[in-house]
């Protein structure tokens, strides 16, 4: 299943040019741009790790790119975001937000019912990937886990 | 198949008459070059053999920007940069209106200087230098890097010192990153002569080493009312024949710093003149006061008394 977060998420996935116009438009806004990674796509996990600081001083696309592919190569079997973050006042808050690499297969999210007092139903979901350890997850093992 | 397969093939190119032609007149005219180089001949005074390289580089990259038009192969030329020459000949000037000017003739992306020494390259302890670097590179990405005193990043005399890993790292992204980055290396001529011998991978990796010649005397009085008009001052016609005996005085004595040392005898002749103006101050002092620098503000300097 094609996680689906942020940004550009129902597009096919962005080719680097199209990353260098996207991220260059941040800079070009006076946006501090981060990239981030992580290996547990629930929807609600909003603290992925932090791949540096965020890119404070930078003013063309390229030194960003650099740091993307390094993320990327690192982490190829992860998902990675970039960030924009606006400083200015009355936003202060990421204002552009999108995955640049997945890993190659996306197991999905599990539905959990929990029964409550009467007919009640709780409902979440849980990536099957989660059920392997951090670092494990998409290592394309199979015969353990989930 | 168009352009290149076409005009490399012998038969088309002997039919003359549907032979492709460039204007390159056109191309230059549209460019805005003429106007760029135009304004760097009235702002820097002397400097021939600079000028001359960046009226040669402008035509290269005119020119290749011509043969991309009929799709003819066209490598991004290597600009990487060396600027020696003695103290106070303009080399961080030059290399500051470098930015500008590559931005306008379309080799580099942004209108950029990143400019740094040695501190801002080496880190203090192991592993800290290749990041500290890789900040700098990622900054001065798509713009123009300068190095100012460029020497100091090697240290001959201590073989672990964190320098060579920072050089390391440059000659990297010099190589890989061309057409992201110009890197100018500024330096006093016979230590970066030293600095080049025990580093030949960055001398050849320097396409361009560009001289910086002292200035003669009348330049440097052009420079001196270049100065004086920049700061909205004015030299009086006698504090001019001053400052012009100034300079034959100075270029004599050790120590002379070229447009440096201008720079500073100016500012201390604008001291003088706040003290004078102050010295007055129980009378009205008239606008034309305060802009001029008169001849005794010149005249009671140091150099003159000797």
């Amino acid at each position: 299943m094609r996680l689906t977060q942020g940004q550009f998420s129902f597009l096919p996935d962005l080719t680097d040019g199209e990353i260098t116009k996207q991220v260059q438009y941040a800079l070009d806004q006076g946006w501090a741009v981060a990239v981030e990674f992580t290996d547990d796509p629930h929807p609600r996990n909003s603290y992925w790790t932090m791949w540096g600081n965020p890119m404070f001083d930078l003013r063309d696309a390229k030194g960003v790119m650099m740091e993307i592919d390094a993320c990327r190569t690192a982490h190829p079997d992860q998902y990675v975001k970039v960030l924009a973050f606006d400083s200015s006042h009355g936003f202060e808050t990421v204002r552009m937000s999108y995955l640049i690499n997945r890993p190659a297969e996306e197991p999905g999210f599990e539905l959990l019912r929990a029964e409550g007092p009467g007919r009640r139903i709780g409902y979440t979901v849980r990536s099957y990937a989660t059920g392997r350890p951090s670092g494990k997850r998409y290592s394309g093992e199979t015969g353990h886990g989930t | 198949m168009s352009g290149a397969a076409d005009l490399l093939d012998p038969e088309t190119r002997d039919g003359q008459s549907d032979a492709p032609s460039v204007d390159l007149d056109a191309l230059y005219r549209e460019s805005g070059i003429g106007g760029m180089l135009a304004g760097m001949d009235r702002e820097l005074v002397g400097l021939l053999p600079v000028k001359t390289r960046i009226r040669e580089i402008a035509a290269l990259l005119l020119v290749e920007r011509a043969r991309r038009s009929i799709g003819l192969r066209a490598e991004p030329p290597s600009l990487h940069m060396c600027f020696t020459g003695n103290p106070g000949t303009g080399k961080t000037t030059v290399a500051r209106r470098m930015a500008g000017l590559l931005h306008g003739l379309g080799y580099i992306r942004r209108n950029h200087v990143v400019s740094v020494t040695r501190d801002d390259l080496v880190g203090q302890y192991i592993g800290h230098t290749a990041p500290k670097t890789k900040e700098v590179l990622k900054r001065a990405m798509g713009g123009v890097l300068f190095i100012d005193e460029a020497y100091y990043l090697y240290r001959p005399e201590n073989e672990r010192d964190y320098g060579q890993e920072a050089i390391e790292i440059l000659l990297q992204v010099m190589e890989d990153n061309r057409d992201d980055l110009v890197v100018i290396l500024a330096g006093y001529r016979d230590r970066m002569e030293i600095f080049f011998r025990s580093n030949p991978g960055m001398a050849s990796r320097i396409a361009h080493h560009v001289d910086f010649p002292d200035y003669e005397a009348g330049e440097l009085l052009e420079i001196a009312r270049l100065m004086t008009a920049g700061m909205q001052y004015r030299l009086a016609p006698e504090a001019e024949r001053a400052m012009a005996d100034y300079i034959l005085r100075r270029m004599a004595q050790p120590r002379f710093a070229n447009a440096r040392s201008i720079r500073n005898a100016l500012d201390r002749a604008r001291l003088r003149q706040a003290n004078r103006l102050f010295e007055a101050r129980t009378s009205a002092i008239a606008v034309a006061d305060l802009l001029t620098i008169a001849e005794e503000d010149i005249r009671r300097s140091r150099v003159f008394m000797q």
